[in-house]
């Protein structure tokens, strides 16, 4: 069966919802509107306000509500419309969600769910085109998600649910009208990182909405004969090292491709684990391939040119294999 | 409904004099959180408690009269100066003093400390050290009783000082606009550290900004158990007939610096020493004595035993056993589950 | 313009001859390139350039030794014009560069750009980096460029120690190394020495045992047990192992053990099993037979020149019973084992006779004391009273 990214989120959110009482969808228009991304169409006639909530635009009140609800018992996902308004709200993320099994010795769970969009191509402009999971991926106490298939987008939320801890959840506003056949056995963990293409000469190793650019970037490097793996980290944080460190010492090279900012992101610390556990595996330098260090420009000649883009992609492993 | 077992003036609900036995539990437990914080600071100079230590002295007529209002079952959202509400809740007080000392025998296992005592068995939810943190907490905890039915007051204690935040803003629109049965439950003593709330709002009638969310209102003098009691007891059972929110304010004071780093360097000594004529202790006291309702043997009686508790939490926190510095990366993340 | 200068290609490597050059005037030259053979008076070693330029001038001719540190030649960098007739400095001139502590200040070389993935294969592929030429990125030498070069067919780097070379000359070049390293051995190292006698009937026994129906070439001879015992004693006392260079100690993890090969024509060299503690003893034997082979016949690598670690000297064949050896700088300790023989041993109270060997230590008294040095030789006896384990 061939469905969107974003039917498959709103399959795996109503199943959520119909599969257990404790479960509820709060954020900024889930509700009348139908979803900032039409996600939750349709729920708020079907499960009602009380579950269904539409909040007024107050992120750090409703994710704070969001956590003492699941203190009290609820199983509630939060939807931030973008991570760009989820800065209003890391006091509560950070401060709260994060800390509390910690401060309390052991005492109290945040069994919480944060969706949130992410990443620019759309001609947003700066404010709405941020990639921040790295912020997110730094601080212990909370599982970070980057669902970046069809399968993914489908079966990712249930283990997120059932996962005592708060979970942070990307969906790359790129991905939403992507279309794809779902597999049968599209249930999944959100433990391990994926090999979404087998290859012996490079890994090509990234995440979210930059997994569709490598992978054409891997298409079209197969044309002339090269041959590279493209490993989905899928989930951020904990990272999967152990897939990582496998995947480079078999092709003894990396690229890593990451929307976020090249200083302190998400590829850096990839390429700190590479080193750490198959340097003497390593064939040539490990290269990113991150955005440009500058705000996301609205012109869409210079936002293109701000983000990685298969060409890149091309271009870099091709310096590191040297052909 | 007069729980208290003491006589009312007609036409007001509040009580004049109190029964016997109430009495001397509000006095004595005020006792017990002033024996046990004084003891605080002596442990905090002999370096035995270390990191912020923020005292209630003065303020500990807002904690006591207020927790004789809420019933066990009722959650308790609370501040970074919440050692009394901590012990009145039912914490004991060797826990408490255990995770002063940072033992694993503490009631957040020594990972807390002063500003982050828990315990979940009596829906004691911290220990927020981000001002106005708790406020969003206390919105949900609400919420989720809400919506499974459960007819339970969540009471969310914050100073004047979270009134700045955003937090205070969002928290008491949400609670108004979702009718949730959050008790807000405002400690004024008139000064954010050091700034005082004339500096710091252009507004400073609490109640205004609340009541501007169409939440109800009661503005008590702080320093008066009584009517902290009388006040808190209102507004939770308003809130448990009725659903929605309501806002309680109490005008304290504490009489020691804002924490041991604290200097004091923005109030003057006479201010001090005027609010503490007004002592709540001091005070109540004095006024049981003058209706024949305490002795002062009595008075060192409770005083005593509160003095002997507090030695007694002392012992156990002293020869309570330090976590294993092994089992450091515990609690970070819950363990089993989908791990 | 810039200096090409000899490189120190070993730390006891004072002076060089320039054999041959591989590169004349006018030639462009990319880093990583061999452009000079340069006799060390232990091996021929092929010298490369750190650095893309193009060839101005050739100040050294064939058959000069020179010091450590002399200017070459000269280049130019790429896109530079050569400069007017008669501008060009003097090579003797540059030569006065020479550092005038001999080992301390040598030139610096550069790092030649190996990716670790090919250092790793090439290590147990036994290729010599220094003769690659790399491909990968900024000419760095890559796994494919060492596995290529194991293929059969794939072509050959220069021969060392070219026949030019009468023998004579040479060993009078080895002799005066020998003289320059332990003169400086005796004259910087204060050293203490210890020794222990060890009853060898249990290694005896199981070596023979061991042997028992392999064929003579794949026997293993106790000089391999005694190399991985001193391994295992080393793992233990790391002060014994490694380097003094520069007023301090530097650890070494891997046991690289120098084995003292005598040369037929007379002379020592002492060059490097590498990894002894990790390698099983058929291994090491098949490697210690390798490394004896090449020794004699000239071919070493120049990692198994500078590498060793520790020493270990064997003149039990001359049928010395103890030996009491000279540090080979920079390492910090020689262990020698004399002739194992029977000799009068009192066990139980009884007095019997036993075969045994005398170890013995040289140390670095700057790096270790005695007391370690006792330790270390009592763990070495232990290892050898229980070959089964090693």
């Amino acid at each position: 069966m061939r469905i969107s990214y974003r039917e498959a989120m709103r399959q795996a959110l109503h199943d959520a919802l119909a599969s257990d009482p404790r479960v509820f969808l709060m954020g900024e228009d889930v509700g009348r509107y139908g979803g900032t991304y039409a996600v939750s169409k349709g729920f708020y006639d079907e499960f009602g306000p009380e579950r269904i909530r539409d909040t007024p635009l107050s992120e750090l009140g409703f994710v704070g509500a969001g956590i003492g609800a699941a203190l009290g018992g609820m199983r509630p996902i939060v939807e931030v419309m973008t991570v760009n308004f989820s800065l209003l709200a890391l006091d509560q993320i950070v401060n709260s969600a994060a800390l509390l099994r910690h401060m309390s010795g052991g005492q109290v769970s945040v069994p919480l769910v944060i969706r949130m969009a992410t990443g620019a191509g759309r001609q947003l402009a700066a404010q709405h085109s941020h990639s921040l999971e790295n912020w997110y991926a730094h601080i212990p106490g909370i599982r970070v998600l980057a669902p970046a298939t069809i399968a993914d987008a489908r079966g990712m939320l249930a283990p997120a649910l059932a996962d005592p801890d708060p979970v942070v959840m990307f969906e790359h506003a790129q991905l939403y009208n992507m279309e794809g056949k779902l597999p049968d056995n599209w249930q999944c963990d959100i433990e391990r990182a994926a090999i979404r293409r087998p290859g012996s000469q490079l890994s090509l190793i990234t995440y979210g909405g930059s997994l569709p650019k490598a992978l054409d970037a891997a298409a079209e490097l197969a044309r002339d004969g090269i041959d590279v793996e493209v490993v989905d980290l899928r989930v951020l944080r904990p990272l999967d090292t152990e897939t990582i460190a496998e995947s480079v010492s078999r092709t003894h090279r990396a690229v890593i491709v990451d929307e976020g900012w090249r200083s302190g992101s998400l590829a850096a610390e990839v390429m700190a684990r590479i080193v750490e556990n198959c340097f003497y595996d390593l064939d040539a330098p490990p290269v990113r391939v991150c955005s440009e260090e500058v705000p996301i420009p609205y012109a869409k000649h210079m936002e293109g040119a701000a983000l990685p883009q298969p060409a890149k992609i091309v271009a870099a492993v091709r310096e590191v294999l040297n052909v | 409904m007069n729980e208290t077992g003491g006589k009312t003036k007609a036409g007001t609900g509040m009580p004049v004099q109190p029964g016997r036995p109430f009495a001397h539990r509000l006095l004595a437990d005020m006792l017990r959180i002033r024996r046990m914080e004084e003891k605080c600071a002596e442990l905090y100079g002999a370096q035995k408690i270390r990191g912020f230590l923020h005292l209630y002295i003065g303020e500990e007529a807002c904690a006591t009269g207020a927790m004789h209002a809420l019933d066990a079952d009722d959650n308790v959202v609370a501040t970074y100066r919440e050692h009394g509400h901590a012990l009145l809740r039912g914490v004991p007080m060797d826990a408490i003093m255990a995770e002063m000392f940072g033992k694993a025998a503490g009631c957040s296992r020594g990972r807390g400390g002063s500003m982050h005592l828990f315990d979940a068995a009596r829906r004691f939810y911290g220990g927020n050290a981000i001002v106005g943190g708790g406020l969003p907490l206390a919105v949900g905890l609400a919420l989720a009783d809400r919506m499974q039915g459960i007819r339970r007051v969540t009471a969310c204690f914050f100073g004047e000082g979270a009134v700045a935040e955003g937090a205070f803003h969002e928290g008491m629109n949400l609670a108004a606009l979702w009718r949730l049965p959050v008790l807000f439950l405002c400690e004024n003593n008139l000064y954010a550290m050091g700034t005082a709330l004339d500096r710091s709002e252009s507004q400073t009638e609490l109640c205004v900004k609340a009541a501007s969310y169409k939440v109800p209102t009661l503005k008590v003098d702080g320093m008066d158990v009584l009517a902290v009691h009388e006040a808190t007891r209102r507004a939770a059972q308003q809130v448990r007939e009725e659903g929605g929110p309501f806002f309680v304010e109490f005008r304290t004071f504490r009489f020691r610096a804002h924490s041991m780093f604290d200097p004091e360097l923005y109030r003057d000594k006479a201010e001090v020493e005027e609010w503490k004529k007004r002592g709540p202790i001091h005070s109540f006291s004095a006024q049981l004595k003058a209706a024949g309702e305490l002795t002062e043997d009595g008075f060192l009686e409770l005083d005593a035993e509160a003095e002997a508790e507090v030695a007694a939490a002392v012992a156990f926190a002293e020869a309570a056993p330090w976590e294993p510095v092994e089992d450091l990366l515990r609690d970070v993340t819950t363990p089993g589950a989908t791990r | 313009m810039f200096d090409f200068t000899l490189p120190s290609l070993g730390a006891d490597m004072d002076e060089g001859k320039l054999i041959e050059w591989k590169v004349k005037p006018g030639d462009a030259v990319s880093k990583g390139q061999v452009v000079a053979i340069v006799d060390t008076s232990k091996a021929a070693v092929d010298v490369e350039i750190w650095q893309d330029g193009v060839v101005h001038e050739l100040l050294i001719e064939p058959g000069e030794r020179i010091p450590v540190g002399t200017v070459l030649a000269t280049l130019l960098e790429p896109g530079e014009e050569a400069p007017p007739q008669g501008a060009a400095r003097g090579g003797r001139q540059a030569g006065a560069r020479a550092p005038a502590a001999p080992g301390a200040g040598a030139a610096e070389t550069a790092r030649l750009r190996i990716s670790p993935a090919a250092r790793k294969r090439a290590e147990a592929l036994g290729v010599d980096l220094a003769r690659l030429n790399g491909s990968g990125p900024g000419g760095a030498v890559t796994l494919a460029d060492v596995e290529v070069a194991v293929q059969p067919g794939a072509p050959k780097a220069p021969e060392a120690a070219p026949a030019a070379h009468p023998a004579a000359d040479r060993n009078a070049e080895m002799r005066r190394a020998i003289a320059a390293a332990m003169s400086r051995s005796k004259r910087e190292i204060p050293h203490y020495y210890l020794s222990e006698t060890i009853p060898m009937a249990r290694a005896q026994n199981w070596l023979t045992q061991a042997n028992e129906g392999r064929p003579i070439t794949e026997r293993l001879l106790m000089a391999v047990v005694q190399l991985k015992a001193v391994a295992a004693a080393l793992a233990q006392y790391p002060e014994m192992n490694g380097f003094f260079r520069d007023g301090r100690f530097e650890p070494v993890q891997a046991a690289h053990i120098g084995v003292a090969i005598s040369l037929r024509q007379g002379g020592l060299i002492a060059p490097a099993l590498h990894d002894v503690g990790s390698k099983p003893l058929d291994q090491l034997m098949r490697e210690l037979a390798d490394l004896v082979k090449r020794t004699r016949a000239g071919s070493l690598r120049s990692s198994e020149m500078s590498d060793p670690t520790i020493t270990v000297t064997n003149l039990g064949e001359q049928g010395v019973e103890t030996v009491m050896g000279v540090i080979y700088p920079p390492q910090v300790a020689l262990v020698g084992f004399g002739r194992i023989m029977e000799r009068p041993w009192v066990e139980d109270g009884a007095l019997v006779a036993l075969p045994t060997v005398v170890a013995s230590l040289a140390a670095d008294h700057r790096v270790s004391d005695g007391h370690r040095g006792a330790l270390f030789l009592a763990e070495l006896r232990e290892r050898l009273l229980r070959p089964e384990e090693l």
